[in-house]
């Protein structure tokens, strides 16, 4: 069928080939902050892994090791979005209270607001009465609020004015992006493409063609079109659009051109991209698609998180040994009845942590394996919720202190 | 070649794991219900859920539809069969008893031409459309078009109509739906649509769908685990529900920690109380090898383990105050799916034993 599912057509693999034996290598985070060539850093992952609270996190720290930051979150939890002064979404950066400044960098926080940056954009580009006209058609509402590339979209605009901004300024020199929570992690690479390509597709010029457009295009063909499309969704929608298409035109040249740019921002060495995973095959799974598309898009990838990692105390008591002890606690005397429970439930407790990081580990390993010049920084999971300054830095410095070499990383 | 290439997973007897015990299960939460819609944060395992559900509904017997419509192929991976084709295909059928699985991926391309071929025969014009970008047009960007799509296509399988010759009819329906972020969207396709069309086909489309939606045929479980943002996420979810008049089914509680550890025990690893030498006594008494590494590296996973255990008890308060049926399912440290199916096994008859099928 040609009208193929979009999300995953097909595209080839990359990768090593053969497996290679070189210790996985591991993701410096504070030489990437510290790194003044780098002016944007983009998180990106699936679903559910923690972006934006590594974002944050980032953002913070490279703020409190001199830089003069700016992160844009898309949707962050309510408590974290509070303690960061970014409860009112305006669009507007503001300064994130009691950061540690002595180093003399600052934070400034914002939240995305898409269909006001649309707004924006167009009222950027297009004569005031014009763009009252398509701030007013139906067609243009229900796009610019719930099309399903548009807050994707709508997140490199934004960050493409807060690059203009910084260069022309200077009051950042690193902006941190997070990306929405899409259903894959690609869809925010597509997305600038996907809505410049609807913007000057066949069928936008189509519905124009009746208006001003050749006469071939009046064929028996074309009356099929309108005709089935008129049908299915209605003449009314079919008069919408043609309204919104008529006075979006002139500006299709400017989407097309912003969109490219955007593009090549990404493209460009002052930008960092971070992975972000969670030790679960989903999310590792998303996070290889996602790797080995920037590579073929010649995208800068900085490295990998993966949050939220089990870790175990390495005792040398295997999950094995730990169950064998459990059938061996056989209460002898009534008195320590209470501490073989206890032992029983602590033992229990090791054997399914210990489960739980190999399983973790070999997924991550098998990332490794695929991907060797990926470097990696592995996150313990916390046993509290982040949702202030304070847990941020926590994340922070679990991120700088990565240990030189994975010794965690079993191989081959 | 399908067969050749990908025959069905079968189950274990009855479909799910150890010790079915049919005289004591009880009684369903949801019996009248034919759609059972699951959403849920990302990250939270809602198509876990899905395809859990769909093997404890089979279990009672049931004809079963397990649908997904992200395009992710969730189901193909989690079953460890080949991706799914805009097809209804078996996915599993029981060792002894009945009860089937049919897994569908429906993706809007195709359900649009389905629909424009069983409803407007279409034919040569529908290619037309294919070439014109209508397709996509229609699918990708019109703004509501591609969620009525994806509901309309399950509306059409849960009532079988003679336009779908020979199709089969289910009893029971799992939809592997968006996340808790955009599920009342997803499922409110009136109102979405409404600032578009007014009249016509879709319309009217979208007209049956939610009078489906909104019945008592359906509910709408949302999945979540016990942290903090999970569990809001479902209020705010379950609220947003209501508001549009769509039926809340049950939360469904995954990855709950186990609990090896009693209350008592857990006030003394977080009090630092435990007498260390008697329990390094007792483990030496079970022949483990005790060293103080040893020793304090076990009570540090006590210590943690006991603060998750609270912060889990703070957020299961909350979900219980939410006012609708709770399941819980375990976390399974081997991970569920792929190519073990056990782990789905005893989920499912996780849910069996709390009614949820």
């Amino acid at each position: 069928m040609s009208a193929a599912p979009r999300a995953r057509r097909a595209r080839a693999r990359v990768g090593p080939l053969v497996a290679t034996h070189d210790p996985a290598r591991v993701l410096d985070v504070d030489a990437l902050l510290d790194d003044r060539s780098r002016s944007i850093i983009v998180c990106c992952g699936s679903g559910g892994v923690g972006k934006t609270t590594t974002s944050a996190a980032l953002a913070l720290r490279a703020a409190e090791r001199g830089r003069k930051v700016v992160v844009l979150t898309i949707d962050p939890a309510r408590r974290l979005a509070q303690s960061m002064g970014i409860e009112a979404l305006d669009n507007t950066p503001r300064p994130v209270p009691d950061i540690d400044a002595t180093a003399g960098g600052s934070l400034d926080a914002m939240m995305l607001d898409m269909k006001r940056t649309f707004d924006e954009v167009v009222q950027s580009q297009a004569s005031p009465e014009k763009a009252a006209q398509i701030l007013a058609n139906p067609f243009y509402v229900a796009v610019s609020s719930s099309f399903a590339g548009t807050q994707e979209y709508m997140a490199m605009e934004k960050l493409g004015q807060l690059d203009a901004e910084a260069r022309r300024t200077g009051a950042h020199d690193l902006i941190v992006v997070d990306t929405p929570p899409s259903r894959s992690a690609l869809d925010f690479l597509d997305a600038p493409e996907r809505l410049s390509s609807f913007l000057d597709g066949k069928f936008m010029r189509l519905l124009l063609a009746p208006a001003r457009g050749p006469a071939r295009l009046m064929t028996a063909g074309f009356g099929m079109v309108t005709n089935a499309v008129t049908k299915i969704i209605g003449a009314q929608v079919l008069q919408d659009m043609k309204a919104f298409v008529a006075a979006f035109d002139t500006l299709f040249g400017g989407f097309r051109a912003r969109a490219q740019r955007t593009f090549e921002l990404l493209q460009d060495r002052r930008t960092a991209f971070v992975v972000v995973a969670a030790p679960e095959p989903d999310a590792l799974r998303e996070a290889a698609y996602f790797v080995e598309r920037l590579r073929s898009e010649d995208m800068p990838l900085a490295g990998l998180v993966v949050n939220r990692a089990s870790s175990a105390p390495a005792d040398g008591l295997t999950a094995h040994a730990a169950l064998a002890a459990v059938e061996r606690l056989r209460p002898a005397g009534r008195d320590d009845s209470e501490e073989h429970d206890l032992a029983a439930g602590l033992l229990r407790l090791h054997a399914d942590r210990l489960t739980l990081v190999e399983r973790e580990r070999t997924l991550t390993a098998r990332f490794a394996t695929s991907h060797p010049d990926v470097p990696t920084a592995v996150l313990p999971a916390l046993s509290t919720d982040v949702h202030d300054l304070d847990g941020l830095r926590r994340i922070g410095d679990l991120l700088g202190a990565q240990p030189a070499a994975r010794r965690d990383a079993p191989r081959g | 070649m399908w067969v050749a290439a990908h025959s069905a997973r079968s189950g274990a007897p009855g479909l799910y794991a150890r010790g079915v015990p049919s005289p004591s299960r009880p009684p369903e939460l949801f019996p009248g219900v034919q759609l059972h819609v699951v959403s849920g944060k990302g990250g939270t395992g809602k198509s876990t859920v899905s395809a859990a559900l769909a093997l404890a509904l089979a279990s009672r017997g049931k004809t079963v539809l397990l649908c997904e419509v992200e395009g992710r192929q969730g189901v193909a991976q989690l079953f460890d069969v080949p991706p799914l084709p805009y097809e209804e295909r078996l996915l599993v059928r029981p060792q002894a008893g009945s009860g089937e699985v049919y897994a569908l991926a429906i993706d809007p391309e195709s359900a649009l031409l389905e629909y424009l071929d069983m409803y407007y025969r279409l034919g040569r014009a529908g290619k037309a459309l294919d070439r014109f970008g209508v397709i996509e047009f229609a699918t990708t960007i019109a703004p509501g078009v591609r969620d009525v799509l994806l509901t309309g296509k399950v509306y059409e399988a849960a009532n079988r109509n003679s336009r779908n010759k020979g199709a089969r009819t289910y009893d029971a329906i799992v939809l592997d739906a968006p996340p808790t972020g955009r599920i009342a969207q997803f499922l409110n396709v009136n109102d979405e649509l409404a600032g578009l069309a007014k009249v016509g086909p879709i319309k009217s489309q979208a007209d049956t769908v939610t009078t489906l939606l909104r019945s008592e045929r359906t509910v709408i479980h949302l999945v979540t685990v016990l942290e903090e943002m999970p569990v809001q996420e479902t209020a705010d979810g379950i609220e947003e529900l209501r508001g549009t008049g769509l039926p809340v089914g049950a939360v469904v509680v995954n990855q709950v920690r186990p609990r090896d550890l009693d209350h008592d025990d857990r006030a003394a690893l977080l009090a630092g109380s435990v007498d260390r030498s008697r329990l390094g006594s007792v483990l030496t008494g079970a022949g483990v090898e005790v060293t103080d590494e040893l020793l304090a590296g076990l009570l540090d996973e006590g210590v943690q383990h006991a603060e998750r255990r609270d912060l889990e008890d703070g957020q299961r308060a909350l979900v219980r105050d939410l006012g609708v049926p709770v399941v819980e399912l375990t976390r399974l440290a081997s991970g569920v799916g792929g190519q073990d199916l056990g782990g789905l096994y005893e989920l499912a008859e996780q849910l069996c034993t709390q009614g949820l099928a």
